[in-house]
């Protein structure tokens, strides 16, 4: 656990603010579904944005990302205007996507953003075929693979990350472990010592790390970024978080004692970066600040949102592809 | 009878069969917190962990598991929780599944019923909304159920899991909270038989599924214009009720058929082909078939709305099938 007055108080200010921002993100976009405004699920990661932002920090604009269902607060770190994302929850026009896709499938290429994905596990072939794509145009860039506990029990973990070192890719692997596949904790249903010791099986060197401790996550992704860069093949990066609300905005989560819940609260990465900054001399007025003005910044692009128009019904038939009619036998 | 919903005739099904027969059991995801729906609702406090058992984030292991189990004298329900993620487990499904006791020489069956949830559910987008029925009617030794009411959800599941046969099984999530008369006694519908849900004697529509209600609400609308529809809810597609539909169609000369899935290789597509082959002589028109454009889809309401087959339009389909025909 980092215990220490020695931190870069500009680095850290701005990503506890990045991670403040995250999560006023997501209680706006609560606040908006219960209001009747954002339709389809949305799946909260608050209680895990150490992950997000001590990842995302580490990749350069030109890196790719993949993310999961739960990807509001990945897709903001790389770097996505959180108006557009808004907008993409509200099914508004001007979204990241048009409208199209909502909340479980943001995508913002323009920020090396390759989508989040309704389909747990579906995202470690794409980023290993993406890593595989930029290592054959000799590219320098690498890509990061978000995936939560739940993910590591499909196929396509274990084809992926063999692909990966088969091929050696640079590709990031990142398990972010809440404790729970939906309303089921993970330990119940995994055998051996999970993500880690299942990359370490096929070569793949798997780094754990304290997922609320955003000092420790920073430095991990900062060296597994620098070695996969320089050419060394794929890492897993364990990050063990918890989450905090339920596995759906209106999940009541009644499977787990409250007294869990209000124990990994206190533990939560916002409430750790704050008490480091705190020892480092950091004015406890500064920090509240950064709350309430990420705060106030979400609340004003939920309402710009709201205000913001449907988009056009026409577009549902565009983009499907190149040839043949999308509206054969429309009515 | 009593009032009852859908979800609930579901869970109930399950129940009474499980009382029944100590070899069914049921396997998927989150099963022990009732299912991503309230499917399964306090069952493992009923029948314990081993018969409602919970499983890894495994798909395709889900779906093999069971073809294992059913080989070796269970009866197991597989639930996938959505028909997109049953994707994950087509080569289970499709190649193992369906094959086996027709590729190895009939020495043993495959009894599992594969349960997938269909259908658009507002703003679910492309990967939680697809209706995938008629993949599977196209797979030889699957059968395909897709029932719309309260009481067919409980005697279709109830056949279903004794059906010797792996049985698709697909219920519409906008379908859960639907509420229905339910027999209280032991109440099976044999798989393969259709419900005329409407008589009537301008227009046959065939329909299965959500759009049941969607047709019934037309009929109502177009009988105050005179115009009287029957509509038929095939509720098992294979085996369809090819007796009824052409029995029908034989008396009114006309028939639409209306799915939620896109209308391109729909199994709308089948009936209709079917019915022009078996009675040409007896059509007053063309058949018709209303179905989704081939579009994914989409979150936003107005985008999702245009992959949405509307009252408005069977009502306009059948007034075009009685229209008096212009001469060519
Ligand atoms: C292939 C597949 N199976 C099931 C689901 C339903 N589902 C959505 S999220 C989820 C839990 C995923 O757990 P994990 O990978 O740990 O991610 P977390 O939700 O904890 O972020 C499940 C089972 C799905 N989307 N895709």
């Amino acid at each position: 656990m980092t215990q220490t007055k020695n931190i870069d108080r500009a680095r850290f200010l701005a990503l506890l603010r990045l991670m403040h921002r995250i999560r006023a993100f997501e209680e706006a976009a609560i606040g908006a579904q219960q209001a009747g405004l954002v339709l389809g699920a949305i799946h909260p990661s608050i209680g895990q944005e150490a992950v997000a932002a001590g990842v995302c920090t580490n990749l350069e604009r030109a890196d790719l990302l993949l993310s999961t269902h739960r990807g509001h607060g990945h897709t903001l770190a790389k770097g996505a205007d959180p108006l557009a994302m808004m907008r993409e929850l509200f099914g508004r026009a001007g979204g990241t996507c048009g409208g199209k896709g909502g909340s479980m499938h943001i995508a913002d290429f323009g920020v090396g953003m390759l989508g989040a994905n309704g389909v747990v596990g579906a995202n470690i072939p794409i980023a290993t075929g993406a890593a595989h794509g930029l290592k054959l145009q000799g590219s320098r860039q690498i890509v990061a693979c978000i995936f939560g506990d739940g993910a590591i029990n499909r196929g396509p973990f274990l084809e992926g990350l063999n692909w990966a070192r088969a091929f050696d890719l640079p590709v990031l692997f990142v398990c972010e472990d809440n404790g729970f596949s939906a309303t089921t904790r993970t330990a119940t249903m995994t055998g051996g010592a999970g993500a880690g010791a299942r990359a370490e099986s096929i070569g793949i060197p798997a780094l754990e790390v304290d997922g609320n401790d955003l000092p420790e996550l920073d430095a991990a992704a900062r060296g597994a970024i620098a070695e996969i860069r320089a050419g060394k093949g794929p890492v897993l990066l364990h990050a063990k978080t918890y989450r905090i609300t339920g596995h759906t905005a209106v999940d009541p989560a009644t499977y787990r004692p409250a007294e869990e819940v209000a124990a990994q609260r206190a533990k939560c990465p916002i409430a750790r970066m704050e008490a480091l900054l705190a020892l480092a001399g950091v004015e406890a007025e500064t920090l509240a600040q950064l709350a309430s003005e990420a705060a106030e910044e979400m609340t004003a692009i939920a309402a710009k949102a709201e205000a913001t128009g449907w988009p056009d019904a026409a577009r549902a038939f565009a983009d499907v592809q190149d040839i043949g009619d999308p509206r054969e036998r429309a009515f | 009878m009593a009032q009852d919903s859908y979800l609930n005739a579901g869970r109930r099904a399950v129940i009474e069969e499980m009382t029944r027969d100590e070899s069914i059991w049921a396997l998927g995801e989150d099963l022990g917190r009732g299912g991503v729906f309230g499917q399964y609702k306090g069952l493992q406090e009923i029948f314990g962990a081993a018969r409602i058992c919970d499983t890894p984030i495994s798909e395709a292991c889900i779906m093999g598991a069971a073809v294992g189990a059913a080989m070796t004298g269970t009866r197991p329900i597989v639930e996938m929780r959505f028909s997109d993620f049953a994707l994950c487990a087509v080569d289970e499904l499709v190649n193992q599944a369906a094959k086996a006791r027709y590729m190895f020489g009939g020495q043993m069956r495959v009894p599992m019923v594969v349960r997938e949830p269909i259908g658009i559910w507002r703003s679910s987008a492309a990967q939680h909304s697809q209706s995938l029925e008629s993949w599977y009617t196209h797979i030889p030794g699957l059968v395909v159920v897709a029932p719309a009411t309260p009481a067919d959800n409980l005697g279709l599941l109830k056949s279903a899991i004794r059906c010797d046969d792996p049985v698709v099984y697909m219920e519409h999530k906008n379908l859960w909270a639907l509420e229905g008369e339910v027999p209280e006694g032991e109440h099976l519908v044999d798989l393969g038989r259709a419900d005329i849900a409407r008589a009537g004697d301008a227009v046959t529509i065939v329909t299965w599924s959500a759009m049941r209600h969607a047709c019934l609400r037309a009929a109502e609308t177009l009988a105050t214009q005179g115009i009287e529809v029957e509509v038929i809810d095939l509720r098992t597609l294979w085996p369809w009720d090819r007796d009824a539909v052409l029995a029908s169609v034989r008396r009114t000369g006309r028939l639409l058929v209306v799915h939620e899935a896109v209308a391109v290789s729909g199994f709308g597509a089948e009936i209709a082909a079917s019915v022009a082959e078996a009675l040409h002589h007896d059509l007053k028109a063309p058949v018709r078939r209303l179905g989704a454009p081939r579009i994914p889809i989409a979150y936003a309401p107005p985008l999702e709305d245009r992959a949405r087959v509307s009252d408005g339009a069977i009502i306009d389909a059948v007034q075009g099938l009685v229209a008096p025909r212009t001469a060519a």
